[in-house]
């Protein structure tokens, strides 16, 4: 039928059930109802074939600090599991400690260092562990920031007046520490833009600190977060009655109520919705606004089609932070089947070892515990 | 014995055979939960299934789950934790060949 079928949207996309409706002022069956047992003779058990058959991962958009993509065939709660993750779980380096030997700046010592914390550094956070107690160089990374303004003798009238008039985050230099000099030989770790501006000197003003950056997760706090953002939309859907057209006089307005190419208006006034930009549209639902659309359209989202957007921020290049966060994702759950694996145990054990006449698995108060 | 908190406990309350339990996770919030309900839903010998977080300041998980026939509730988080194991992986291979094969936009972004 289609000459390029990856540019119009599959029969599968008009099924009911994957709707979410956008009505005016509420939105419509948002929850998935695909369960087993919910519809009389279906069969909704998870079967991973049936899942793999309607799973689609494709890369839209590439750039060397976001990436676009779409998830088509997951539920909800499983992007957002990802979604998730990218923001708060996966893990990056930033300065934590700020020993400050010198600051006669107008910033105070603390709103310094709270800039300097978020400044993102260029390391890769995979070769370095979670610091325990003690600072190693398996751990650490050590920066020091020297700066003092001076007044440039004999300054023109209107060039610069002043040498080091801003402190930039260029100016951090890496002081390596142990096994840390052979390992980023070729790589020195700084900040990934140099031209932050964490203070402004006027002369004799001094700024001498040594700062330790550490490995940790945006969940302790926001600097550690690998993303600028990360976040999803459903994928829009436009559709028209067929009973109820929209009058070819009104046809223009019609158009303008939309993002700008999702509706195309033919010579004579029909309008059709565009299947290869209906992507761009933003449900701004203005259309629902006007009594004369009224009955001739109706605005939908794809439940289970999202377009994830990842702008990353520091060390991950950004087509690698999803398959990043499905590995702390995969990490968690290894964590919480260890846990139940021992529980089973557990209760199993209690069930064989017991006298004839003891009761198996919970004690008296109704726990059962990890040993 | 155990100083850390379990990773996993069980709720006073449960069935003997486990066919009605709750389960409370530590250090786990809606990321999991909310994937891990919805994967042990799928599974047709559960009757009920619901997670809750009781309060933001305290980083755990209640996790209800009740089945048909008296089966174990414990098997079937067991299950469900592979299925979604199963899901990590077959979306991330997903990924990764679209990553190699698709044709798609590359464009110069700024700084």
């Amino acid at each position: 039928m289609a000459s390029s079928s990856s540019s119009h949207l599959p029969a599968s996309v008009f099924n009911p059930r994957r709707h979410v409706g956008v009505h005016a002022e509420r939105v419509s069956d948002v929850a998935s109802t695909e369960f087993p047992g919910h519809y009389p003779g279906e069969d909704h058990s998870w079967s991973l074939a049936k899942f793999k058959e309607n799973l689609k991962v494709s890369v839209k958009r590439l750039s060397q600090r976001s990436v676009e993509f779409d998830l088509v065939g997951v539920d909800a709660s499983i992007a957002n599991a990802f979604r998730r993750i990218m923001l708060s779980e996966v893990p990056t380096l930033a300065i934590e400690d700020v020993f400050v030997f010198n600051n006669t700046s107008v910033i105070h010592d603390e709103v310094l260092s709270h800039r300097l914390g978020l400044i993102p550094i260029n390391v890769d956070p995979r070769l370095f562990e979670f610091r325990q107690d003690i600072p190693l160089d398996r751990n650490t990374l050590v920066f020091r920031l020297n700066v003092t303004c001076e007044r440039i003798k004999k300054a023109s009238k209107d060039g610069p007046q002043y040498i080091n008039e801003y402190v930039r985050s260029g100016d951090l230099e890496w002081v390596p520490q142990g096994e840390q000099e052979s390992v980023f030989a070729s790589n020195p770790p700084a900040a990934t833009n140099k031209d932050i501006v964490l203070a402004k000197l006027r002369p004799g003003q001094t700024i001498e600190m040594e700062l330790h950056a550490i490995k940790g997760v945006g969940k302790e706090h926001a600097k550690w977060s690998p993303v600028a953002t990360a976040s999803y939309r459903l994928h829009p859907l436009i559709l028209l009655n067929p009973s109820k057209p929209v009058p070819p006089h009104l046809a223009q307005k019609f158009a303008s109520c939309f993002s700008p190419g999702v509706v195309k208006v033919s010579p004579d006034g029909q309008v059709s919705i565009d299947e290869r930009h209906l992507r761009k549209e933003t449900m701004s639902r203005e259309v629902l606004r006007h009594k004369e659309f009224e009955g001739c359209v109706e605005l939908k989202r794809i439940r289970d089609w999202f377009i994830f957007s990842v702008e990353s921020e520091g060390p991950y290049t950004p087509e690698s932070l999803f398959p990043e966060s499905i590995k702390v994702m995969r990490g968690k759950i290894a964590s919480i089947r260890e846990a139940a694996e021992a529980l089973l145990a557990d209760s199993q054990d209690l069930g064989s070892g017991s006298a004839p006449g003891a009761s198996a698995g919970p004690d008296a108060d109704g726990d059962v515990e990890m040993a | 014995m155990a100083q850390a908190t379990p990773k996993i406990r069980i709720l006073q309350g449960a069935e003997p055979d486990l066919s009605a339990a709750t389960y409370q996770i530590h250090d786990e919030s809606h990321t999991i939960g909310n994937a891990l309900r919805w994967m042990i839903m799928k599974n047709p010998k559960v009757e009920f299934c619901g997670y809750s977080a009781p309060h933001p300041s305290e980083n755990h998980i209640n996790m209800r789950i009740q089945m048909y026939d008296g089966l174990s509730s414990l098997t079937a988080l067991l299950e469900a934790l592979k299925n979604l194991d199963d899901l990590c992986v077959t979306i991330d291979e997903a990924y990764t060949h679209s990553m190699q094969n698709d044709q798609y936009e590359r464009w110069d972004e700024k700084s």
